[in-house]
């Protein structure tokens, strides 16, 4: 009996090893981080776009409306493709679009304002990137869905149809 | 056996060196924290636009008087276990650490049961 | 457009070849007089597809056939000739056109140079091997095929990533290759062997000659992939932990205690399970590896390619290998009662199974660190990361006695030592020890661990040198290979002890000053290259004794594909590198600047050419024997 035992428990162990191997295949690679759902919104303070006068993020977040956090750059193409709809939900009274201007030059990301148009209420200034990495963000462009000082949302990508519709429908 | 006599005798008048790492504590955290955007590259070694802001962050944290495991603790919060690259004792890497000290252990039983101690 | 044309069809005739192979070696199974020209001239064949078939996809390259979609994915026109030609295996496809190369190459050598073995030892080994072969055929043919055609045919190629073209990176898979799926031959021959219960003395001689072979250039193999990771990526370090450089260093450690059990298997009849284990264990490790770092579920600097369907195909191929394996093991193996004696605590014997011991430990540890994240995500989607850190903690503290025994081991006799004559040797400890304690008092960094781990180190050292002059050229294989050890764990402490580095932001002009050195940004200059343009930047480095070294880093923007890589310029001398690299800063006029003052670092690399030096006379002298 013994004999047999440690042959058995050999090969059931590369069985299971080869299962877990296989399931390992079928998740995705991607890491996406945790849920950020229900979180808090960190507190942090930053220079306006074009006053450059320093602001509290609780000065910024203090209705009970909802607040929708662009990190957007002059130099990042998808924040182009994504633009048009920022501007079309800007247009909706429900939602206050913030804009967080990451790692951008002040006259390229004028530019880009004046050419395809400004939906934010208010623009914030993030040179060095931190405060990007506050909100949990990695890149640009990402947006944050935020109500109540909680984040509701949160999308990392430029947005599409879909996501707008998925936007409006939380908002109503 | 006269070379050795000196050798001991040259360290032993070799005066201490001092090491000006200025950035001596935010090298060994950044060493630890993943660069998020990069395939397996640390904050530390990345020179990626992610990892210098996430230097600057540090640098901050670190002005701010926060210690070494409570910024581990800012970052895990914001991006998950995924970003340190010492994987903590904690109830997900108890295999982790215990199955190669095991496996030492279990060979080390096998071994000594084979070896003889007397002629 | 031939050249593909050439080398597909050569790969189909090579997996007929390969098919006809089998048949004829089960088929013939008992006659041996057919066989024996027989399957040497097939696998000779086989070999002669398919060499033609990997320069048929050579000669793509080289044409820029870009009606190859592998040549289309990773070349280009302004590509340098010789990187066009290395080209060919920087990619999945013709990497894996590689490994076909090579297994074919070893089972011919090994069918040619084979003399003193029976000819069903050799049929069988060929037939294992053709298991291998075979289903790297079907791999290719089914799922990463060298020669899919492209219609429209482009102009124009998508590039190879200019972080591969690098000399050390060109040679590096062959060499690398060499060893990794040379190890093949062994698990052949392994399995051979103990289907045929011909596992002993004789059978170790005969395999031993693979081992080291397979074992030297794996050595090389991971020295060139460190040497191009240190000159060519950019951040100064030689080994990350990261899983594909832990994918090659698995097989190598299972490979180097293989080595240590054969030597006792050579001389008596014990540790045939252990042999046995170990041959399978270095090739099943190796195709563990290829399917780690191919399929796509790990995450890494330099994962090949992302597609699970391959990833399926390699994970089923390598369990079938796996369970064929233990049925072989646990149906025709059997332990020989009568040589399981007991042995004596000190001895020679003894001594290796210590090495073994310790050394299955560090394959688990590596092992273990790398997949556990896989395991963790499959069973609780929680994902961590497993770095440096993990295996620093687990492996350093087990250096210690390793080095210690790694000194004493090959001082002990077979069957009995006895502790008499061996003053020398704990007199030697206390220096040891002394010189150790003398160096770390110096430094603020951990004194005890230091302290302790160096002093092993330099025991290694002290007997390895003492054993060159007591010896002279008995075993100069063993002790220059235990010696080239000593010396790297010594050059790679020290190096880690002494380092120093500096990040700064710099404007043209501008300078850094520390009580060491004075570093100045002088001027920057831009020159047009065939395929790329660059920015240098001239520094003058003056350090605290007065002396000057001009040092121009640059940075490399290059055309296809579009992307910026940053040139270290690297200056090397006996006693210490200097390493100086830039980087862009998104949006801003100045230029983040590293600098690091490394010692020894030459010392790492010329250590690891002295093991794999042991290796090479350790060849040398069989096949002198002969």
């Amino acid at each position: 009996m013994k004999d047999k035992l440690v042959p058995s428990v050999i090969i059931i162990s590369f069985l299971i090893i080869f299962l877990i191997f296989y399931k390992g295949l079928q998740e995705t690679n991607i890491y996406t981080p945790k849920s950020e759902i229900k979180k808090d919104i960190p507190i942090f303070s930053g220079v306006k776009f074009d006053s450059k006068e320093n602001v509290n993020s609780s000065e910024i977040f203090n209705s009970n409306k909802f607040y929708l956090l662009n990190i957007w750059a002059s130099w990042c193409v998808p924040c182009r493709q994504e633009h048009s709809y920022l501007m079309r939900l800007s247009e909706n009274n429900k939602v206050i679009l913030i804009g967080l201007n990451y790692k951008d030059n002040f006259s390229n990301a004028q530019n880009f304002l004046t050419k395809l148009g400004n939906p934010y209420e208010t623009i914030l200034l993030d040179e060095d990137g931190t405060i990007s990495i506050e909100w949990g963000a990695y890149g640009v462009p990402e947006t944050f869905l935020i109500h109540k000082n909680k984040i509701v949302a949160k999308y990392i990508g430029p947005l599409n149809e879909e996501l707008i519709n998925e936007i409006n429908s939380i908002i109503k | 056996m006269k070379i050795l006599k000196t050798i001991i005798i040259i360290l032993l008048l070799i005066p201490k060196i001092s090491f000006a790492d200025d950035q001596l504590e935010r090298n060994k955290i950044t060493k630890n924290l993943r660069c998020l955007i990069c395939q397996g590259q640390s904050v530390y070694d990345s020179d990626s636009d992610f990892a210098n802001s996430m230097k600057i962050l540090v640098d901050k944290k670190l002005e701010e008087g926060l210690s070494e495991n409570q910024i581990y603790d800012f970052f895990k919060d914001k991006y998950g276990e995924w970003i340190l690259y010492d994987p903590g004792l904690n109830k997900n890497t108890y295999i982790l650490w215990l199955l190669p000290i095991l496996i030492f252990l279990l060979g080390g039983a096998i071994i000594l049961k084979k070896l003889k101690f007397k002629n | 457009m031939i050249y593909s044309v050439v080398g597909y069809y050569a790969l189909i005739l090579g997996l007929i070849s390969g098919l006809i192979l089998i048949y004829f070696s089960v088929q013939n199974f008992r006659n041996s007089e057919i066989l024996d020209t027989k399957i040497l001239s097939l696998s000779f064949l086989q070999l002669f597809f398919v060499v033609i078939s990997f320069f048929g996809l050579v000669l793509s390259f080289v044409v820029s056939d870009f009606s190859n979609e592998t040549v289309f994915n990773n070349s280009h026109t302004t590509k340098p000739l010789f990187y066009k030609i290395t080209g060919t295996w920087g990619n999945h496809e013709g990497s894996l056109l590689l490994w076909l190369l090579v297994l074919t190459l070893f089972i011919f050598i090994f069918l040619l140079r084979t003399n003193n073995q029976s000819i069903k030892y050799k049929t069988l080994t060929t037939i294992f091997q053709q298991i291998i072969i075979i289903g790297f055929f079907i791999f290719l043919l089914k799922t990463s095929n060298p020669f899919n055609y492209l219609f429209p045919i482009p102009e124009e190629g998508l590039g190879l990533n200019p972080i591969l073209q690098d000399p050390a990176l060109a040679i590096h898979p062959p060499v690398l290759y060499l060893g990794y799926v040379g190890s093949s031959i062994i698990f052949s021959s392994a399995l051979a062997a103990t289907t045929l219960k011909m596992v002993s003395g004789s059978w170790a001689t005969h395999i031993k000659k693979w081992t080291l072979v397979s074992w030297i250039f794996l050595t090389l193999g991971i020295l060139l992939g460190s040497i191009w990771a240190y000159y060519e990526l950019g951040w100064g370090g030689f080994w990350f932990w990261d899983p594909v450089e832990n994918v090659s260093l698995m097989p190598w450690l299972a490979l180097t205690t293989l080595l240590h059990c054969i030597l006792v298997l050579e001389k008596k009849s014990i540790l045939t399970s252990w042999v046995i284990i170990l041959s399978i264990a270095t090739f099943t490790l190796s195709m563990c590896g290829t399917f780690l770092v191919r399929s796509g579920i790990l995450n890494s600097v330099h994962t090949f390619a992302n597609d699970p369907e391959r990833g399926l195909f390699i994970l089923i191929f390598l369990f079938v290998l796996i369970f064929i394996s233990l049925f072989i093991f646990f149906f025709f193996h059997k332990e020989d009662q009568k040589n399981s004696i007991n042995l004596f605590w000190l001895s020679k014997e003894s001594a290796i199974i210590l090495n073994n011991w310790f050394m299955m430990y560090f394959l688990s540890v590596v092992l273990i660190g790398t997949v556990y994240p896989i395991f963790l995500d499959v069973i609780s989607s929680e994902k961590i990361s497993v770095g440096p850190p993990f295996y620093h903690k687990l492996i350093i503290p087990f250096l210690i006695p390793f080095l210690i025994a790694m000194a004493i081991g090959p001082q002990l006799k077979w069957i009995k030592s006895n502790l008499e004559s061996k003053k020398i040797l704990i007199f030697l400890l206390f220096i040891s020890i002394l010189i150790s304690y003398l160096i770390v008092k110096n430094f603020d960094k951990n004194l005890l661990v230091n302290t302790i781990l160096i002093s092993s180190a330099f025991y290694l050292f002290f007997i390895t040198v003492r054993d060159f002059f007591t010896k002279k050229f008995k075993n100069i294989s063993q002790n220059i290979a235990h010696f080239g050890f000593s010396l790297l764990i010594l050059s790679i402490l020290f190096n880690n002890l002494l380092s120093s580095e500096v990040i700064t932001n710099l404007k043209i002009g501008e300078s850094y000053e520390n009580s060491k050195f004075k570093i100045l940004l002088e001027d920057i200059k831009q020159r047009d290259e065939k395929n790329y343009s660059s920015v240098i930047a001239n520094f003058k480095i003056i350090s605290s004794d007065g002396k000057i070294n001009k040092m121009s880093p640059e940075l490399r923007i290059y055309n296809q594909p579009n992307i910026v890589t940053s040139e270290a310029d690297i200056k090397t001398t006996l006693m210490k590198d200097k390493f100086i690299v830039i980087n862009l800063v998104q949006n801003q006029e100045y230029f983040n600047v590293r600098y690091q003052d490394k010692p020894f670092m030459l010392w790492i690399w010329v250590s690891v050419l002295l093991l794999s030096m042991g290796g090479i006379l350790s060849f040398l002298k069989r096949e002198y024997e002969r």
